[in-house]
C-alpha cells in the first residue's frame, strides 16, 4: 500500500510505476491545471500551469513521475495566485481579444482565466505586433493568440509526421513558425483533418468556414461547466 | 427618534463611457427594476444618464471604454481624484478591448487615410481644437490611473454588474460566481 501511493494535498493517491504526477491526479479525479499538456503527446512541461510542490518544492505535474511517499501540494492559495499571474502575463503578451475570437468560450486560456478568477490582465499590455496567416485554402493561423503551448508542433512531428510547425527565435522573441518554403502556411503539408490543427487549445489554429457556429453563447464547453470539471478521459475539449 | 425628514446619505456613483460603445452602460440599465432598489440607496454624480458635466467628491465611478484621447486622460484623472473606488468595466477598459485592434497601426496613417480635404481630395488631418488629439494607442484604464476593481465582460450582464455594485455598496470583495464572470 506505502509502495504504491502518493499524496495531493493529503489524500492517498495511487499509482503505476512511470506515471507523471498529473496523469496519476487525472486517473483519480482529480484536477491539475495545464495548458501544454495533451494526454496523446509527450510532456513538454512548457507552461508551468500544472506546478505543483513535490515535498516542498516546485515541478511540473505534468513530467515528474510520481514516487511512493510523495506529499504532493496542487490546491493552495499560494500556488492558485501564481497560476493566475501566469495567464495573466500569457494575456498581455498577446493579443488576446475574447469578444472577437472563435474560439471564445471552447478556449483553455480563457478558461484557466475563470478558474483563477483573473478579472484583469494586470500587466502592461505588450500590443505585439503579428499577423494572421491565411494563405491555407481551409485553416488559418491568428499568431496574435498562440501561446507557445508547442502542441500543434508535437501533434505534427509525432502524430502527422509532418513536421509543419516551429518554434523560433528566444526568450520574448520566440514564435511560431511554418516549415515551408516561403513559411506560408499554404505551402507546407498541413492538411484539415491533421491533429495539429485540433490541438491547439486557443483560438490561434482556426478551421475556415467555422467562426462562431460551433456552439452558440451558453452552450459553449465553459459556459456550462468550469475547466477543473475536465479530469480523466471524457476531456471534452482535447478529445475533439 | 424617526428618521423622517432626515435625508438618508445616499452612495454616490459616477459613470462614464470613453472608447467604447455604450455596451456596459446598456447592460447597466439591464438591471431593469432593481434600478428602483439601486435608487434607494444611491444617486449619480457625473454620468451619461444626468449629463451632470463635471465629477464632485463621489463613492464609486465605473469606467467604460479604454482611453484613446487627450480628453479620455482628463476624465479618468477627473474620476480618479474624486473617487473613492474606481471600477474598470468592461473589456474596453480592462485591456483595450475592440478600439485597441488600431494599436499597431500608425494614427497618421489612419487619419491620412481615413480623412480628405472636400475641396481638393486631398489626404488632410481633422484639426479643429474642439477635437481632443488620438493617443498613439488604446490605452486601458488601468496604464492611465490606479483601478481597485475590474469587471470583465463584453459587456458584463446586468446581473453582474449587479451583484459587483451591491458587493461594493455592502462593503464586501466584489466577486463573481463562475456564470457571471465572462470575458466577452
Amino acid at each position: 500500500m506505502a509502495e504504491t501511493t502518493f499524496t495531493i494535498d493529503e489524500m492517498p493517491i495511487p499509482f503505476t510505476p512511470g506515471q507523471t504526477i498529473l496523469e496519476a491526479a487525472k486517473a483519480a479525479g482529480i484536477y491539475i491545471p495545464h495548458l501544454c499538456y495533451h494526454p496523446e503527446l509527450k510532456a513538454h512541461g512548457g507552461c508551468k500551469m500544472c506546478t505543483v510542490l513535490v515535498n516542498g518544492r516546485p515541478q511540473t505535474a505534468c513530467t515528474q513521475k510520481a514516487a511512493a511517499g510523495q506529499e504532493v501540494d496542487v490546491d493552495t492559495p499560494e500556488l492558485n495566485a501564481m497560476r493566475r499571474t501566469l495567464v495573466q502575463m500569457l494575456f498581455i503578451e498577446g493579443n488576446h481579444f475574447c469578444p472577437g475570437c472563435e474560439k471564445s468560450g471552447a478556449c483553455q486560456l480563457q478558461a484557466l482565466g475563470y478558474e483563477y478568477e483573473m478579472l484583469t490582465p494586470h500587466f502592461v499590455e505588450l500590443y505585439p505586433e503579428r499577423k494572421v496567416d491565411a494563405s491555407h485554402p481551409d485553416v488559418l493561423i491568428e499568431f496574435n493568440r498562440c501561446v507557445l503551448c508547442e502542441l500543434c508542433v508535437r501533434a505534427s512531428r509525432d502524430i502527422d509526421h509532418k513536421e509543419v510547425f516551429g518554434i523560433a527565435g528566444r526568450g520574448r522573441d520566440a514564435h511560431l513558425v511554418v516549415n515551408s518554403p516561403t513559411g506560408k502556411l499554404g505551402d507546407s503539408a498541413l492538411a484539415v483533418t491533421d491533429r495539429a490543427v485540433q490541438v491547439c487549445p486557443v483560438g490561434a489554429i482556426i478551421v475556415k468556414r467555422v467562426g462562431f457556429a460551433a456552439a452558440p453563447i451558453g452552450e459553449r464547453i465553459y459556459d456550462k461547466s468550469p475547466i477543473s470539471a475536465e479530469v480523466d478521459v471524457n476531456e471534452s475539449s482535447e478529445a475533439r | 427618534m424617526s428618521t423622517a425628514g432626515q435625508e438618508k446619505v445616499k452612495v454616490r456613483l459616477a459613470t462614464t463611457s470613453l472608447a467604447g460603445c455604450f455596451g456596459c452602460h446598456m447592460s447597466f440599465l439591464d438591471i431593469d427594476e432593481r434600478l428602483f432598489e439601486l435608487a434607494e440607496i444611491a444617486e449619480f454624480d457625473r454620468s451619461p444618464l444626468t449629463d451632470i458635466k463635471h465629477c464632485g467628491p463621489c463613492d464609486i465611478a465605473l469606467i467604460e471604454g479604454g482611453v484613446c484621447n487627450t480628453d479620455n486622460v482628463h476624465v479618468v484623472r477627473e474620476l480618479r481624484a474624486n473617487a473613492k473606488i474606481l471600477v474598470a468595466v468592461g473589456a474596453c477598459a480592462i485591456n483595450g478591448g475592440l478600439p485597441a485592434l488600431r494599436n499597431k497601426l500608425d494614427v497618421n496613417a489612419i487619419l491620412t487615410q481615413v480623412y480628405r480635404d472636400p475641396k481638393t481630395g486631398e489626404p488632410c488631418v481633422p484639426n479643429s481644437p474642439e477635437l481632443p488629439l488620438p493617443l498613439d494607442m488604446v490605452y486601458p484604464v488601468n496604464e492611465i490611473v490606479r483601478v481597485d476593481y475590474s469587471l470583465p465582460g463584453c459587456p458584463p450582464s446586468g446581473d453582474a454588474i449587479w451583484k459587483f455594485l451591491t458587493d461594493l455598496i455592502l462593503g464586501r470583495m466584489p466577486r463573481l460566481d463562475y456564470s457571471l464572470l465572462n470575458y466577452d
